[in-house]
């Protein structure tokens, strides 16, 4: 399995001359199929260049995954270059609200004043997909969803493909049902999905002193994204959802106290997250 | 996702706020298993519920041997927690129970069912006033 960041910067787009090393891009992940298919996790504004490249591959069948509809998950699905492709198809994926199906709350972004086009005119295949608590099957890799703790309506997803495991819980505030080190795992939120994975994409959003301003608001401290990645068993942890305050060189500093932490706990060296990083996990044969 | 049971997002939720409440509250998952009683519960209880661990909700209620407020026996499928279990509706029911202690209270118990945002059920709350 072949897992690319596109975006990793959390809440609102970040370019400039401090982020340039680990990216401004707003989350987007994708995990590598086959050649015809695409899985696609969030539509933050990293899926603009992801877009261009599935052109230049021909990639005519994308599913997008999204872990929910905050902004920074969808800002940029407007210019995703595959959407405005008659040849392509698009599934979109996404947890249900009891008002609004997907596709209608999708239509929000895709309307006046936000947007001069509607939804109903863009050119692509459409489908649209609720998912909360549930395993299907893209192609030859099994994804589930599971409902995780942050604001409205939210699922992380796992990835499993040849025996590789990959798990992708990029907004996550698990500590807010109790302290993750005093709690078993089954009563964790998100556990099960990153149960034993080879890889966790985690929210790891602000240093352990920030954190109890934001506590509520739906991101992890690096302590408690290390904690989290331990009590499921992960064996890596990539950090994401980087504090749009953070320069490059601040976020080196969280991936130190992450390393420490981690060292701690007997788990292997966690990474920031940087726009363009490919990370190869190797198949395995399945138990 | 049988590769390791987690307990529902609701249900880890609703165990946060029971640990935070003064209110004697358990909880039970889909299927009639007690999952978790807070402290506050302990005191009718009798012991922590890390002690007891988890059980069927019905053995746990019949510890208390659930009375009307007249002393008959109250039959099970007139009690919220089975109500909220069998019926997926809340109710409110005063009853009298004997704790592990001996003694004999009246309690007001109150049942309400979770759930999911398609509709999923996933369990239950019993909250126990004193009366």
């Amino acid at each position: 399995m072949r897992v690319t960041v596109w975006g990793c910067r959390g809440s609102v787009a970040t370019p400039g001359p401090e982020t340039v090393t680990y990216g401004g891009n707003t989350a987007c992940v994708e995990v590598a199929l086959d050649d015809d298919v695409a899985l696609v996790l969030d539509a933050g504004t990293g899926i603009r260049e992801l877009g261009f490249d599935l052109q230049r591959r021909d990639v005519r069948h994308v599913h997008l995954c999204l872990t929910h509809l905050h902004l920074d998950h969808l800002e940029g699905l407007r210019f995703f270059a595959p959407l405005w492709d008659n040849g392509v198809t698009l599934d979109i994926w996404g947890p249900p609200s009891k008002l609004l199906s997907l596709r209608q709350r999708i239509a929000r972004y895709f309307s006046p004043p936000l947007f001069p086009i509607e939804l109903r005119d863009v050119p692509a295949r459409l489908s649209f997909n609720d998912v909360e608590h549930r395993t299907w099957t893209i192609g030859e890799a099994e994804i589930t969803a599971d409902l995780v703790l942050h604001p409205g309506p939210t699922v992380g997803y796992r990835v499993e493909l040849a025996g590789a495991s990959f798990a992708y819980i990029p907004d996550h505030e698990p500590a807010l049902a109790g302290m993750l080190r005093e709690r078993s795992p089954d009563w964790i939120s998100g556990s099960a999905l990153a149960a034993d994975v080879d890889l966790v994409v985690h929210d790891a959003q602000f240093f352990e002193d920030e954190y109890p301003q934001y506590v509520g608001w739906g991101h992890s401290s690096v302590a408690d994204a290390v904690a989290f990645a331990t009590a499921a068993g992960a064996r890596r942890l990539l950090l994401f959802h980087h504090e749009p305050r953070h320069s490059d060189r601040v976020l080196e500093r969280l991936e130190d106290r992450a390393r420490e932490l981690a060292a701690r706990d007997g788990l292997a060296p966690p990474a920031l997250a940087r726009e363009g990083m490919v990370v190869e996990l190797p198949s395995r044969g399945r138990a | 996702m049988e590769r390791r049971p987690q307990k529902h997002l609701l249900l880890i939720l609703a165990r946060e706020l029971a640990s935070n409440l003064a209110t004697p509250t358990l909880i039970a998952d889909a299927e009639g298993t007690l999952v978790f009683y807070n402290e506050a519960a302990e005191e009718i209880v009798g012991r922590p519920f890390t002690e007891a661990g988890e059980m069927p909700v019905d053995e746990w209620t019949r510890a208390f041997e659930p009375r009307a407020p007249t002393g008959e026996p109250l039959a099970a499928e007139r009690r919220p927690v089975r109500i909220a279990l069998d019926e997926h509706r809340p109710s409110h029911q005063t009853m009298r129970v004997t704790g592990a202690d001996g003694v004999e209270r009246d309690v007001a118990v109150t049942g309400f069912p979770l759930f999911a945002h398609s509709e999923e059920f996933v369990g239950i709350v019993a909250i126990f006033w004193r009366e």
